[in-house]
């Protein structure tokens, strides 16, 4: 199962994290991230220890979302040293999320 | 190479029914679908018109019912990934998925539809910056302002009927004359002070670099162009296939939907159609789901006569 982040251990856990984070920006009345979850939590298995796979609820954490001028879920963001990489929309299968993981967060 | 006796592509309401069907059958079957259960129920807010549910269902409630019902049959195998080969050689159907071979006797595809592009320049790079195709997702990220909705059918009024309980003004653009949505929708519509029904218009390019800015519109009587300010824009303006590959020889129509005759069977022998991918014009969840299941007896008659 991906971790939850929220606004408040952001910082820590996302910005200033050790191994880069892709970040799941999603609600639970959203019907694609409903569709994108088992793909996030299985993923943050496949992954573990090499990149940090968590998920954020954009209704109990607005800040965030808005920071980083989200008007769509699922977003996901991949940061690498506290800087953004890559940004996507919409459910993605886990071939192509391997894809851009492979390439840009452990490449 | 793992073989099963059938296997399902998809897990909408015409998959989980053809799959639901063929384990009842006693088959060995393998269901393959990159996401979760449901299909583009996942992005149906409500659905009034599936009989037996009078009060209405919401598309994820229904999505979750359709996967909890395969849960006791434990001759489904799931794969959770994308078939990205699929031959077929006489009889045996080998295909690719999630960089595994496997082969089956019967195929059936049930992988459905996703929604079309308008095809403009920067649509890709504006999607999730404001270009959308789920209202029920995004339009909370629009509250109290602006924002558009292009088409014309019943997913449009749909969504538009939902955005405008929660953004400031609906401008509701298409490109015909007549909306081709049901009455009762477009009577609610017309009912709304919010929304404005823009027709025989069209959308000429979208602004903005890192956000939607605007839109230009063209009035296709007057010929004029108008420039509109907003940062949210709604898509729907149909369906195409979401055909994982397919088989060269598989016969579909202009629009790649897959033909069928009334059993769903395609052209190639043990190779089945259901639901939205199917060429047809009633594409509902009623319809889908009964496709899944006249897909799986014409399936399971057809590998009783190959071991016959």
């Amino acid at each position: 199962m991906a971790n939850a982040v929220t606004d408040g251990d952001f910082d820590s856990l996302v910005l200033r994290s050790s191994i880069p984070v892709l970040v799941d920006f999603w609600a639970p009345w959203c019907g694609p991230c409903r569709a994108l979850g088992p793909v996030i939590d299985e993923l943050s298995g496949e992954y573990e220890g090499k990149v940090s796979i968590v998920k954020m609820n954009v209704d109990e954490n607005p800040s965030t979302p808005g920071k980083y001028a989200i008007r769509a879920i699922p977003t996901m963001i991949l940061f690498k040293n506290g800087q953004v990489v890559e940004q996507m929309t919409g459910a993605l299968s886990k071939g192509s999320l391997k894809d851009i993981l492979d390439k840009k967060a452990l490449a | 190479m793992k073989h099963y006796d059938a296997l399902v592509i998809g897990a909408g309401p015409a998959g989980v029914a053809a799959a639901l069907y063929l384990a009842r059958f006693g088959m060995r079957l393998a269901m393959a679908e990159k996401l979760a259960p449901g299909g583009l129920l996942l992005q149906t807010f409500e659905i009034e018109n599936y009989p037996g549910f009078p009060q209405g269902v919401k598309g994820y409630e229904l999505a979750d019912s359709l996967a909890a019902h395969l849960e006791p049959y434990d001759n489904i195998t799931r794969i959770h990934d994308e078939i990205t080969e699929f031959i077929v050689e006489g009889d045996s159907k080998r295909l690719l998925a999630g960089g595994e071979w496997i082969s089956a006797s019967a195929v059936i595809i049930a992988s459905g539809v996703q929604y079309r592009k308008l095809g403009l320049p920067n649509e890709e790079k504006l999607l999730g910056r404001g270009i959308s195709h789920c209202a029920l997702c995004d339009g909370n990220f629009f509250k109290d302002q602006p924002v558009a909705v292009v088409g014309g059918g019943n997913s449009a009024v749909e969504e538009t009927l939902h955005l405008a309980k929660i953004v400031s003004h609906v401008h509701l653009i298409h490109r015909r004359d007549e909306f081709r949505a049901a009455p009762l929708y477009l009577s609610r519509l017309k009912a709304l002070p919010n929304v404005s029904l823009r027709s025989s218009t069209v959308i000429t390019s979208l602004h903005g670099e890192q956000q939607l800015e605007g839109l230009t519109l063209k009035d296709l009587h007057k010929g004029t162009e108008e420039f509109l300010s907003l940062n949210g824009l709604f898509i729907f303006v149909g369906f195409e296939p979401a055909a994982p590959v397919l088989p060269p020889d598989l016969k579909r129509d202009r629009g790649g939907f897959i033909e069928t005759d009334t059993e769903m069977r395609t052209n190639l022998p043990g190779v089945f159609a259901a639901g939205d991918i199917r060429s047809k014009l009633c594409r509902q969840v009623v319809t889908a789901v009964g496709d899944g299941a006249t897909a799986a007896n014409s399936a399971y008659t057809y590998l009783e006569q190959q071991h016959g």
